[in-house]
């Protein structure tokens, strides 16, 4: 161990990403590429009577007009959901497959209806407009009342009541006993706004055929590769998968939404075969809100059982989840699989119920955002024991850490069939507590009401499953595909290393990390390091990146290769030193013999693996070069304490965001700049969607009517307060490095922590009902409901 | 973006010239309302007459009485400008909150009230600090000048050239932004000028507007008090989905208090 495990250093590849050397897909070009251009549905719902593209067709520069009918001739299948989740009676759920372009029906405002392929954007852009549909509207359904009401129109039309699925999890019985003898019980009904996920890159494509070998190739702003190979050629373009090289070089930011199979992908492949020349797709910002997949959108209605003392004695959840119009590829997977299986957080609840109702409506397809399922699982739980709390009377720091899981409980099965593997809570909320200085709140408190607000203090306790493992678990649960991550760790003959990683960095920083793990172990600079990834041309078979799995899945394939060299470096140094392998040792980079000066640099051994001169070649092979397919045996359960304080201006019902603190447990932390970066970033876009961010659509209508920065509020600096971030470091007995992964935490612990913040300020005042993004004018809303009230009860 | 015919003209009489002689032209000052809407094909014509190399349409001019600022002199100018802070320090502020640093760095003071849009920052200023709008043909005073939902009283071809404000006595501009857009839910602008006071709205109706039953009020009794029992009828504002008129009236009054309380701070 040299050490480099545990220090901030700076990012290797920030560099070309300050400097605009940055290779993202939209930088790549080919000589005679075509440009693509979507026309996409404007009605939230109708019948396709025809799709006239004779004008489109004959006009400047455009080469090809395409429909659904010309996919569907070109043997183009549609995508299929990754996942497969039962009823509860055993059926499975309605696929509601994604098609590439619409065939027959409009579903939802963005929906790709038809393609134009043209010798330059502009020219794509222009005949786009003469493509005529002709449509029957349909009404449209765009909320939960809408598509689950009596008689409601029917999205699809063998898909009764707009139900894609009826799935539990639990013990419905257990729970009922527990609630009919409970001393207490505290009820909320929960919406979770819905969100655009808004990455700084938008999506791109540009694909190309080789005619020749019959080979794709794809250039693709995705987050997983070898994933989209998969679907690709399994369910929508049938062919081995060695035909097709998809390559994600820069990738821009990802939050989930580059995790899919997308229809531009399809379309543009079609395209490049049939027309003979690369086609490239651009998506602009505003195609952006109307087709990445959107993310949360759930009610719910949750119940916690208590006994006197304020043990919590069980836990019923009812949520209606709404997928969007038809079923992204994780979709199905997130209220589930990721959302109810957290909802009992870091307590002890000994009987929990829940019932998940996937809805299907007129609207953009939701799926994973950042968290995935955790953040509505934790406001769910921690919204509840914040409501107990002030029903029983107690501390809210006492209540939870009277039902934590206790420490000797670990591993600890969860009623919910999960296994969390290591935690401290309360050794989290000591470190929160000191660094928030909440000694101090009571005199803030006071200020604050002296200038005529009032504050509030939010303090919240998350976990979450994190590092999507193990394949065993994700097949268990009705995926397509497993949950290992690969890495080759390739010795070069002067001994610089090349890494390749089915990991996949779009801002995570992993050029550095993975280095600064590798580099720990070989002893060699980070700048010998080079980290390869978001090419399957290049790389054996990884799964991505996604659910905060880099770290503990890929990094731990990257330990676990490095391991493996040492082993063979021995045996190389063992011949080289005419000595026998017990004999070698490997520190700081270098094979020795004992304290003796027989001693070999790691380089030397790497110039031998490739000049083998007289190596016993019966025994040893040339080559310095190790893969390592991990599967980790577990999640990983990161945890932390939030502690957030916030100021309400009574006039205005604005809400200040004047102290945030966060105490995370992420086992093993590599390098603590970027972890702490990772929190910040997952930070702003939880407080984003409690106080800003909220994807509208018109009920009757099923129009979106937040479409671009104007009207959908993105998080800015100057609306975040400097983060205080800390951590300890219960290391994870779930991977070789005892890392439990970071990317999502903020995001999961932020909503309700401002929510619960703002909730304590307003209770005084009458107000208990608020609904993300808790705005100003709701704020103000609310409160002038209470007054009202108030007054009238004083009647 | 559809296509378009792109001059550059050298002088304010060759940008003149091209708009009188180009029926479906558009001036193009900072570009940040109307690029953004020719981007999304929502607007589309014929040709842009840039201003940026025309001459002597930027700068800022200050008198003990007047604040003449050029058409063209963006928004991170004049918040930034000395004089104007000394003179006015409320319409620098004003300046420094519109938009965002991008946009305060492209975008001019001509093309925001040439634009007129119901949520602007500078219109509330032209009205509080009873401003003149010169252009190329005539002088038009603040309160004739904003007519309409993006519209004013500009003929087609007219060129704003310069805004002269009045320097007040005492100003105060309070903003309350739309946190998407940065527009204003609401601004209120209050200049007083000896006995007299202005005070202009805007972010809440289809243009600026001022407010003269608060200014009454104000006048009268230069206090916080004054405004206690002024409202105005919320049926006239506009409503969207980050704000009713019920809230907009409402902030109207709190922002005109804080604006007062400022003043008397």
């Amino acid at each position: 161990m040299s050490g480099a495990i545990g220090k901030a250093l700076l990012r290797k590849e920030d560099r070309r990403f300050i400097t605009g050397t940055g290779q993202y897909t939209a930088d790549v070009n080919y000589t005679g590429q075509l440009h693509l251009y979507i026309v996409r549905a404007t009605a939230a719902h109708a019948r396709i009577r025809g799709i006239d593209t004779a004008a489109a067709a004959a006009a400047e520069g455009v080469v090809a007009v395409y429909s659904a009918a010309d996919l569907d001739t070109g043997g183009i299948k549609d995508m299929q959901p990754a996942w497969m989740i039962y009823n509860t009676d055993g059926s499975p759920m309605h696929a509601a497959p994604r098609e590439a372009l619409a065939r027959g029906k409009i579903r939802y405002v963005g929906q790709p209806v038809a393609a134009v392929v043209a010798d330059s954007l502009v020219h794509a852009i222009d005949a786009a407009e003469l493509v005529e549909v002709d449509l029957d509207e349909l009404p449209a359904v765009a909320d939960f009342a809408g598509a689950l009401a009596d008689g409601a129109p029917l999205v699809w039309d063998d898909m009764p009541n707009n139900r894609c699925f009826d799935w539990a999890i639990g013990d419905s019985d257990a729970v009922d006993a527990a609630f009919a003898d409970a001393a207490h019980v505290v009820s909320s009904e929960i919406v979770q706004n819905r969100i655009v996920p808004n990455a700084l890159e938008p999506r791109a494509v540009i694909a190309k055929h080789d005619a020749a070998l019959d080979e794709y190739t794809l250039h693709v702003s995705h987050q997983n590769p070898h994933l989209l190979r998969t679907w690709t050629c399994a369910h929508t373009l049938p062919m081995n998968e060695s035909k097709l090289r998809i390559i994600s070089a820069d990738v821009g930011g990802g939050f989930g939404s580059k995790i899919y199979q997308y229809g531009e992908d399809l379309v543009a492949l079609y395209a490049a075969k049939t027309l003979a020349a690369p086609v490239k797709w651009v998506c602009e910002r505003s195609e952006a809100f109307l087709s990445d997949a959107h993310a949360r959108d759930h009610k719910t209605y949750a119940e916690l059982a208590l006994d006197q003392s304020g043990k919590f004695l069980a836990l019923r959840v009812k949520t209606d989840a709404n997928l969007g119009a038809a079923l992204s590829n994780y979709g199905a997977a997130i209220p589930t699989v990721f959302y109810a299986t957290m909802l009992g957080g870091v307590y002890h609840i000994p009987a929990i119920a829940v019932q998940i109702t996937g809805v299907i409506t007129n609207t953009v397809p939701t799926d994973a955002y950042r968290g995935a399922g955790r953040p509505e699982a934790s406001y769910v739980i921690e919204r509840l024991v914040d409501l107990a709390a002030r029903k029983l009377d107690m501390d809210r720091i006492a209540i939870r850490r009277t039902n934590f899981i206790p420490m000797n409980a670990f591993p600890y099965e969860s009623p919910l069939g999960l296994v969390y593997d290591a935690a401290e809570y309360d050794a989290c909320v000591d470190l929160a507590v000191e660094k928030a200085d909440l000694a101090g709140y009571a005199a803030r408190k006071t200020q604050s009401k002296a200038q005529g607000k009032v504050r509030g203090l939010g303090l919240i306790v998350y976990t979450e499953q994190a590092g999507a493992a193990p394949s065993q678990a994700a097949i268990a649960f009705g995926a397509d595909h497993a949950w290992f991550e690969v890495a080759t760790v390739r010795v070069n003959p002067d001994g610089s290393v090349t890494v390749l990683t089915g990991a996949h960095s779009h801002g995570q920083g992993h050029e550095t990390t993975f280095a600064q793990v590798l580099s720990d172990q070989l002893g060699i600079s980070i700048d010998d390091i080079e980290i390869v990834h978001g090419d399957t041309g290049k790389l054996p078979f990884g799964i991505g990146t996604m659910a905060s799995r880099s770290m503990s899945a890929g990094g731990s394939a990257v330990l676990l290769s490095g391991r493996k060299i040492i082993e063979k470096g021995k045996k190389i140094a063992a011949h080289m030193l005419e000595a026998t392998l017990e004999e070698i040792d490997f520190i700081d980079g270098f094979f020795k013999v004992g304290d003796s000066d027989r001693i070999l640099a790691f380089q030397d051994v790497a110039r031998e693996a490739y000049r083998p001169a007289n190596y016993p070649l019966d025994k040893l092979e040339p080559g310095l070069e190790e893969t390592t397919f991990y599967d980790p045996p577990n999640f990983t359960f990161p945890a932390g304490c939030h502690v957030c304080e916030i100021e309400i201006d009574l006039e205005t019902g604005a809400t200040l965001l004047d102290r945030y603190t966060v105490c995370d447990d992420f086992g093993v932390v590599i390098n603590p700049m970027v972890v702490h970066g990772q929190v910040h970033g997952g930070l702003a876009q939880g407080i984003g969607q409690a106080l800003l961010e909220n994807a509208v659509y018109d009920p009757e209508t099923g129009q979106p009517l937040t479409t671009s920065f104007l009207n959908y509020a993105m998080p800015r600096a100057g609306d975040l307060p400097n983060f205080v971030v800390d951590e300890i470091d219960t290391i994870s007995p779930s991977n070789p490095l005892g890392a439990k992964g970071c990317g999502e935490a903020g995001t999961i612990g932020a909503p309700i922590a401002v929510m619960n913040a703002i909730f304590d300020a307003l209770h005084p005042l009458g107000v208990d009902d608020l609904k993300m993004p808790a705005t100003a004018f709701k704020i103000w809303s609310a409160l002038e409901q209470a007054k009202h009230v108030g007054e009238q009860n004083n009647v | 973006m559809y296509k378009f015919d792109y001059h550059a003209p050298a002088s304010r009489q060759a940008a003149i010239t091209l708009a009188r002689d180009n029926d479906e032209s558009q001036f193009l000052a900072g570009g940040m309302t109307l690029l953004p809407v020719m981007k999304l094909r929502l607007a589309s014509p014929d040709s842009l007459i840039s201003l940026a190399g025309v001459p002597d349409l930027e700068g800022v001019e200050v008198s003990p009485s007047t604040i003449s600022i050029g058409a063209m002199t963006r928004h991170a100018d004049v918040a930034a400008d000395p004089a104007i802070r000394e003179h006015c320090s409320a319409l620098s502020a004003l300046a420094g909150l519109i938009g965002d640093p991008q946009v305060r760095n492209r975008g001019t003071l001509g093309g925001s009230l040439a634009t007129n849009h119901p949520a602007a920052d500078y219109p509330a200023a032209v009205l509080a600090l009873d401003a003149l709008i010169t252009t190329d043909r005539r002088v038009l005073k603040a309160d004739e000048f904003f007519k309409g939902l993006f519209e004013t009283a500009l003929e087609a071809g007219e060129l704003i050239t310069e805004v002269a404000f009045k320097v007040p006595d005492a100003a105060a501009y309070e903003k309350f932004p739309d946190p998407a857009s940065r527009y204003a839910i609401v601004g209120v602008f209050v200049a007083r000028f000896g006995s007299d006071v202005r005070l202009a709205v805007t972010g809440a109706g289809d243009h600026a507007f001022r407010y003269a039953v608060a200014e009454g009020a104000l006048a009268a009794d230069f206090s916080v008090e004054a405004l206690n029992d002024v409202s105005l009828d919320s049926a006239e504002l506009l409503e969207d989905l980050h704000a009713n008129s019920d809230y907009r009236a409402h902030l109207i009054n709190v922002l005109a208090r804080n604006a007062v309380k400022r003043l008397l701070g």
